[in-house]
């Protein structure tokens, strides 16, 4: 009974966003998202390649199984063939046919893989680094660097013992006080590592997911279609202590010319203000904006 | 039970051939227990029998099944819905770990060691273990290892909250809680070794004549090989969390990375252990499920060889697949290449394995006692949890899927109705020989049919969960991902109420019930068949007959 008016909002709650929001997943989702550029429809291709392999070997074994569970029981009289003990040709088909079904998955997944590997000809680089419990930006060669954590709504309602409802707060737990602001149809490569402990930033829309690591630097990159301008949601998806489940990633893919402004606007923003403890230690804050040569694809 | 101290000279008037008889005509008594100590403590803190020592390996692991059963219940409980409702986050991070270590260790584990104790010494025709004094050891360092990790969940600052894979630095920055782990995991790492060696060499050199090694029974065979898993790996992991333990307290720096250390090496050494100790939770299963089919089926087990070699080859493969838990860590590119094709390697002996099952089923005469009814569910949901596992190697994929619910209902589908059912199915298989009653068919039935039916509740939806964009080990999530979770906690309470079924059929069971026969089933092939029920407190005082040896082991009579 209780249930029933939560489900009721949750169904409702599922299909707003199917009209506004393109990135937000309806409730009752059951599959993955293909996201929104060329790599993560790849690993979405990837993803049901396998997913229809699995279901075509579940209905041959477990048809046979099933048949066999059902014909051959003992309450119908059945005697078994107690000299069915090995059968060498049928042995040899039954290890043939798996491989060939595994090297037809591994050739497109070693190529979906080297894809994801090449972060050649990026035009743009983005500092992902990892705190507890937050993540900064900075866009490497332009000055501008930021902290990105839990909005402030979410962060109240998901207090212990808090009254507020989540349903009440906007994107739950995936909103952000200051989101990545990237420009859509510009290969961007993003660098990600950890300041404390090992976080993972994880943008499902891009196919992306890579650990932060203090020292290492991580590399993956993307490149949203022009057309998907649209806010994408992820989150911290590596343990990373007692707010794990509150560091969410909130990417703003906008046009290239709305980029432009809004680095812009952020570059006048870091030269009036001074430096907050975030960006005080961006050593190329006084670099010019030059290694963001103009985003023209 | 009257005479029972004739004990050396029981074995020459009974005689091998009358302990035949005795395996159909249940109720005699003369084999029952001679020997066997009196008193409550001399017989179980100082036993060096197998059976009682395989009876507290059981009851053990079925405590811990409870307390990390009782962990889950407030994990799904909190995540019934959004927002923090019952703990911190902290205090959610210490339950989520404190019920994966004590599934694994504490539970999964000492329940295949148990089985094993129990099991091996009858299947092989030995009188008991080869060690029976380490075996002693090996079992009662347990409760103290237990106690240990358990009470690092209540130090001031907290438990643990790691997750089971304690992972530096976050583990390295954990309070009073982690020499605790780190010196329960020490003493649970030092008993599994000691319970290997013995099941190692009790098989090598207490097999009675006859019994060559390839007319072992395969619950035999896996545990043989998982023994030797067990002993190339525990090392490693005391290994990695020794390094931890150095690099907290007495400033080393093996994982951290201001210091010149790795914090990936640890995950490499992590995963070279808990790869392969995801094969020791489940090579024995599969030795339990290639028992109950047979039986069931009334037909030999299809490909016996094909089946130890598969074993065989599942057990090399694990020692070369663990950087598949790591695809996310940069690894370069050849080596996600190398870690994604080995693994997808496995799925070829697994798939052996199913295939032969089913092959066995085949033109059997299959009856549905609750054995086999765990035994069939093990095939259909181990394989679901093959299929995901299938997906997850796929490396690109897998950064979709690594780390969020996809990997926890994959790991459940594995451990729980993998794992656990075939400990279930062995459980309801042996249990008549262990003790001398048939249990409670229509308590064993709902027991299982519950317990089926919630765990796929339970588990399946988390997949949906995990596609849809859930990490997994958060204690609150966005809204979207309500409907799934409130189904699977549905399916949680559920299951975890069915076990109170399971407790209630023991003890029914162990008080009184039906006499059981010495077969038992009337399938039943295997020397463990050919003595009475329940099984003489020494099993095989004198060597099985050849002929007994035919009797009990034609399942493989094709091996001269």
């Amino acid at each position: 009974m209780k249930i029933k008016p939560r489900l009721l909002l949750a169904t409702l709650a599922g299909l707003c966003p199917l009209l506004a929001a393109p990135a937000a997943h309806a409730a009752w989702t059951l599959n993955l998202t293909p996201g929104v550029d060329q790599v993560s429809r790849d690993i979405y291709g990837l993803h049901m390649l396998a997913f229809w392999w699995c279901v075509a070997i579940a209905v041959v074994v477990f048809g046979v199984m099933i048949y066999s569970m059902a014909r051959f029981r003992h309450s119908r009289g059945v005697v078994a063939d107690t000299g069915l003990t090995h059968n060498t040709r049928v042995e040899i088909i039954w290890t043939t046919i798996p491989v060939l079904i595994l090297i037809s998955m591994a050739v497109p997944a070693a190529r979906v893989l080297v894809e994801t590997t090449d972060a050649s000809g990026s035009q743009m680089d983005i500092r992902v680094t990892g705190y507890q419990w937050r993540w900064t930006y900075e866009y490497v060669g332009t000055g501008v660097k930021f902290v990105s954590s839990l909005d402030r709504m979410s962060d109240a309602a998901r207090q212990l013992g808090s009254t507020i409802d989540p349903y009440s707060v906007p994107h739950y737990l995936l909103n952000v006080d200051h989101p990545l602001v990237v420009p859509a149809g510009v290969k961007i490569r993003v660098l990600v590592t950890g300041g404390d402990v090992i976080h993972s930033w994880w943008v499902p829309d891009f196919g992306i997911k890579k650990d932060a690591i203090p020292g290492y630097v991580n590399e993956a990159w993307f490149d949203v279609d022009p057309d998907k301008l649209g806010t994408y949601r992820g989150q911290c998806a590596e343990l990373c202590g007692r707010d794990h489940g509150f560091m969410p990633v909130v990417v703003k893919v906008v046009s290239k010319a709305d980029f432009a402004t809004w680095l812009k606007q952020q570059q006048e923003a870091e030269k009036t203000q001074p430096p907050t403890a975030a960006t005080s230690t961006s050593a190329s804050a006084a670099a010019p904006a030059a290694a963001l040569a103009a985003p023209s694809g | 039970m009257a005479n029972t101290d004739n004990a050396t000279t029981h074995a020459a008037l009974t005689g091998h051939e009358e302990h035949d008889a005795h395996g159909e005509h249940a109720g005699h008594d003369e084999h029952a227990d001679h020997g066997k100590p009196h008193g409550f403590w001399h017989r179980w803190l100082t036993s060096t029998n197998h059976k009682d020592i395989g009876t507290m390996y059981l009851v053990f692991s079925c405590i811990m099944f409870f307390i990390g059963g009782a962990h889950a219940m407030l994990i799904r409980a909190e995540l019934f819905h959004p927002g923090l409702q019952f703990f911190d986050p902290g205090t959610f991070n210490t339950l989520t770990t404190y019920h994966g270590l004590i599934m694994i260790f504490g539970a999964i584990m000492p329940a295949f060691v148990g089985l094993a104790n129990w099991m091996v010494p009858m299947m092989v025709g030995a009188p008991d273990m080869a060690l029976p004094r380490m075996n002693n050891y090996s079992f009662w360092i347990l409760p103290f290892a237990f106690a240990l990790l358990i009470g690092s969940e209540f130090v001031p600052g907290g438990g643990g909250g790691t997750g089971w894979t304690i992972y530096p630095p976050l583990s390295v920055e954990q309070g009073y809680a982690l020499p605790m782990m780190i010196f329960a995991i020490h003493m649970m790492g030092a008993s599994s070794i000691m319970g290997a060696i013995n099941v190692i060499v009790t098989i090598m050199n207490m097999r009675a004549p006859g019994m060559s090694l390839l007319r072992m029974p395969l619950f035999v065979w896996t545990w043989l090989i998982t023994a030797f898993l067990l002993i190339a790996v525990m090392p490693v992991l005391a290994g990695a969390v020794t390094m931890l333990l150095t690099d907290h307290f007495f400033g080393t720096s093996f994982f951290n990375a201001a210091g010149g250390g790795d914090p990936v090496m640890f995950q490499h050494i992590f995963w070279f252990f808990g790869h392969p100790e995801v094969y020791i939770m489940i090579l024995p299963a599969f030795g339990i499920i290639s028992e109950i089919i047979p039986t069931f089926s009334r037909k030999p087990l299809f490909g016996y060889d094909a089946m130890i070699y598969a074993t065989a080859s599942i057990a090399f493969l694990s020692f070369i697949v663990w950087a598949h838990h790591m695809f996310t860590v940069g690894l370069p590119l050849a080596s996600e290449l190398f870690f994604m094709l080995s693994t997808m390697l496995i799925a070829i002996p697994t798939g052996v394995k199913v295939f032969n099952w089913v092959a066995t089923m085949y033109r059997g005469s299959i009856s549905y006692e609750p054995p086999m009814l765990w035994a069939v569910a093990f095939v259909f949901l181990f394989s679901i949890g093959g299929f995901s596992g299938l997906m997850l190697a796929l490396a690109p994929a897998d950064f979709q899927y690594q780390d969020t619910y996809f990997v926890v209902a994959h790991f459940h589908y594995v451990l729980l109705t993998g794992a656990a059912f075939g400990i279930m199915g062995g459980v309801y298989y042996w249990l008549p020989k262990w003790t001398g009653h048939m249990y409670n068919m229509t308590l064993a039935k709902w027991h299982f049919w519950m317990s089926a039916i919630w765990a796929n509740v339970l588990f399946f939806p988390q997949h949906f969960l995990g596609l849809a964009g859930m990490p997994r080990r958060v204690p609150d999530y966005a809204t979207q991902f309500t409907d799934w979770n409130v189904v699977s906690s549905i399916g949680g309470f559920a299951f975890g109420l069915s076990q109170i079924l399971f407790v209630i059929l023991l003890w029914q069971c162990a008080r009184g019930g039906e006499r059981a026969t010495g077969r038992v089933w009337e399938g039943a092939r295997g020397l463990e068949w050919e003595l009475p029920s329940p099984a003489p407190y020494h099993s095989w005082t004198e060597a099985p007959s050849m002929a007994t040896l035919e009797r009990g082991a034609p399942m493989h009579q094709t091996h001269g």
